[in-house]
């Protein structure tokens, strides 16, 4: 039996069933006399002293086991055992009401699960779940239940629960457990990214898996898929067993190359860079193997707020970054907000069509103190790393000219008051305008560098939303007009003695890369988890042949064509 | 009762770990430790309270101490929001 769910946390896991259902408590309201109450009381609080030992345990298991970031969440639930407004509202309850302490428990628990809920905050929301949990472990004391033995299984288990709460994620023994499945969840609830943290597959969501599945039964998780199969025909379970064999060889292979530089077989260096969106995953690209950071989105700086980020607030953000970094180059992408992604304090008009639109470097332009603002962080920044700058969406010279303009002005500006800077700092623009990938040989005088964003070229090029399922047909990166785009691009800046670079999906797109590599693209960047499928990649590709490979697959005359002769020709 | 108004700085706002910060240094003092957002008035000890205040970036607080060792329990709390890294 197959059943699909979210892909949590990818992997192929294969073991037997531990099922863990729902704890159904029953909580009855029973009206007490006025000389138990005081010893309700009581027991009331030995429950919750209890349950604040056991959290303690917890979170010293949970950092030798996982992490000590990750054992922070039971020193907060601790803490709400500990909460005044919380603990003090059930024993006032208690005494006020004469009634017993569970159902005080359960009616002071819905009336702030009520308040974390209805909050617009994605924060406030996932907190509920620690509030339902630590109130589970105060009325399981409360009702003496025991958790339930887990079921003797031989071998590798797999976790099959309901939901897994932060208390059963630090009880998992990774010894046995080897993947996990849940009813709830989605990709960024708390299981998943747990799941993701400790390297276990897991599929979620998958509505009543609890119901489907015995102790014991044979399960494969597929948390690359997000499939799960119980109790599989042989058939299926050699193919899995298979699977896991080549994962594991493969993620060895892998994590051989992080520190290697990405080099074809005939000796050419490409730069393999990764596309970040806050200042925290710095980190993560480089233990991704990362050789650069090719796109730091700021949007996140200006977005879920009321007013503009300040410079300081902007200039230690991108130090950070590039601190993390080190001699490693960072790209920083000035401001791409406006249309669809909206800043209520902009207080921008609705367009009919934002893509569009008034976005981007047209707003930057426009309203030049808030462009300027944020130059003046991102060069300070440049003092501490290896920063280059670039603009997104320009379609013409002229606006290229005019940002320019206003990075001059603003350089000079800092020379005047002795703030250093980088005076070299590298400029490039995003090609995603097809006007712009037109004029490139005009553009390449002006900039550093190029960085193809195939997201938005592919969408103005095609004319084709990419958010529309109708016209996704259209949406696809080996339309052979846009590989003559690129092609186009690179040699422009070639000529000029420029770089060019990719931060749209199609660079860490398999059948992509050694089209790319053919024609000439220096630098690949993409989301960090890609990067050490792409070197294992690129290392097996001669750049002379991919050349070739090139050249032909400009006179295919579809999308389609392309992809099966990449794999014919390159994949075999 | 001391009182004082305090603007956040912390770019996450008075959330996860600086509300906890604030909890466990609030929780260490005798006396009574408040916070007022606009017309909401909160107990300083209390983390779902902190957490229900939901305070932003750049947004004012009124921090109130009333009772023992006030003065000192001022100083410190006034640190901890005004930190922008916690």
């Amino acid at each position: 039996m197959e059943r699909t769910g979210i892909a949590a946390a990818p992997g192929i896991a294969i073991g037997r069933a531990i099922v863990k259902k729902e704890e159904n408590m029953e909580i009855v309201r029973r009206s007490l006399e006025p000389n138990q109450i005081s010893l309700e009381v009581e027991r009331f609080k030995d429950c919750v002293q209890q349950a604040i030992l056991e959290l303690a345990e917890l979170k010293e298991i949970t950092e030798k086991k996982v992490g000590e970031e990750e054992a922070k969440i039971f020193e907060a639930q601790q803490l709400f055992l500990q909460d005044p407004e919380f603990v003090g509202a059930i024993e006032n309850m208690i005494e006020a009401e004469h009634i017993n302490a569970e159902a005080a428990t359960q009616s002071v628990r819905d009336q702030f699960l009520a308040i974390f809920e209805s909050m617009e905050n994605e924060y406030m929301r996932e907190r509920s779940a620690d509030l339902r949990d630590v109130s589970q472990r105060i009325l399981r004391h409360l009702l003496s239940i025991t958790q339930n033995e887990t079921a003797v299984v031989d071998g590798p288990q797999i976790l099959v629960v309901h939901d897994l709460t932060p208390s059963d994620t630090a009880k998992l023994d990774l010894s046995i457990t080897r993947g996990f499945a849940t009813d709830i969840g989605g990709r960024t609830s708390h299981s998943a990214i747990m799941a993701r943290t400790m390297g276990i597959p897991a599929v979620v969501g998958l509505s009543n898996v609890t119901e489907e599945v015995s102790d014991g039964d044979l399960i494969i998780v597929d948390g690359s898929t997000g499939n799960i199969h119980i109790r599989p025909e042989p058939v299926v379970l050699q193919e899995y067993e298979d699977k896991l064999r080549d994962f594991q060889l493969r993620q060895e292979t892998l994590a051989k190359l992080i520190h290697q530089s990405t080099m074809t077989r005939d000796g050419r260096h490409v730069e393999l860079a990764a596309n970040i969106g806050n200042p925290s995953d710095a980190e993560s690209a480089i233990s991704h193997g990362a050789e650069a950071i090719g796109l730091f989105r700021t949007e996140f700086l200006y977005m879920g707020r009321d007013d503009f980020p300040s410079e300081e607030e902007q200039f230690a953000s991108y130090k950070s970054v590039l601190e993390t970094m080190g001699n490693k180059p960072v790209i920083i992408r000035t401001l791409d907000i406006g249309g669809d992604k909206e800043l209520p304090y902009l207080n921008l008009p609705e367009e009919l069509n934002p893509f569009l639109g008034y976005r981007a470097i047209r707003l930057c332009l426009d309203q030049t103190e808030l462009f300027k603002t944020q130059l003046r962080a991102l060069l300070r920044s440049s003092a501490y790393g290896n920063l280059r700058i670039m603009y997104p969406m320009i379609a013409t010279l002229d606006e290229l000219r005019k940002a320019n303009q206003v990075l001059s002005e603003v350089k000079q500006e800092l020379v005047d008051k002795n703030i250093s800077f980088n005076h070299e700092v590298q400029v490039g623009i995003m090609i995603e305008v097809p006007a712009a990938a037109l004029v490139a040989d005009q553009l390449a005088k002006h900039v550093d560098f190029f960085s193809i964003g195939t997201n938005d070229l592919i969408q103005y090029t095609m004319a084709a939303d990419r958010m529309n399922p109708q016209v996704s047909y259209l949406y696809d990166p080996f339309n052979p007009s846009l590989l003559r785009l690129i092609q186009m691009v690179i040699i422009a800046a070639h000529r000029e003695g420029k770089w060019v670079g990719m931060c749209g999906e199609m660079a860490g797109e398999k059948l992509a890369i050694p089209i790319l590599l053919g024609l000439g693209l220096d630098e690949f960047s993409m989301g960090a988890s890609s990067i050490l499928q792409a070197r294992h990649l690129i290392k097996q590709l001669d750049s002379q042949k991919m050349a070739k490979i090139a050249e032909h697959v400009l006179t295919l005359s579809s999308g389609q064509e392309i992809k099966d002769y990449i794999q014919q020709e390159v994949m075999r | 009762m001391l009182t004082k108004t305090i603007t956040i700085k912390n770019p996450s706002g008075l959330h996860a770990r600086p509300a906890t910060a604030f909890v466990q240094k609030a929780s260490a003092y005798p006396c009574n430790v408040n916070l007022i957002k606009g017309s909401k008035k909160i107990n300083g000890k209390s983390i779902m309270g902190l957490m229900t205040l939901a305070a932003k970036q750049g947004e004012e607080l009124i921090l109130e101490v009333d009772g023992p060792e006030e003065e000192v329990a001022l100083d410190e709390l006034t640190k901890v929001l005004e930190a922008e890294h916690l």
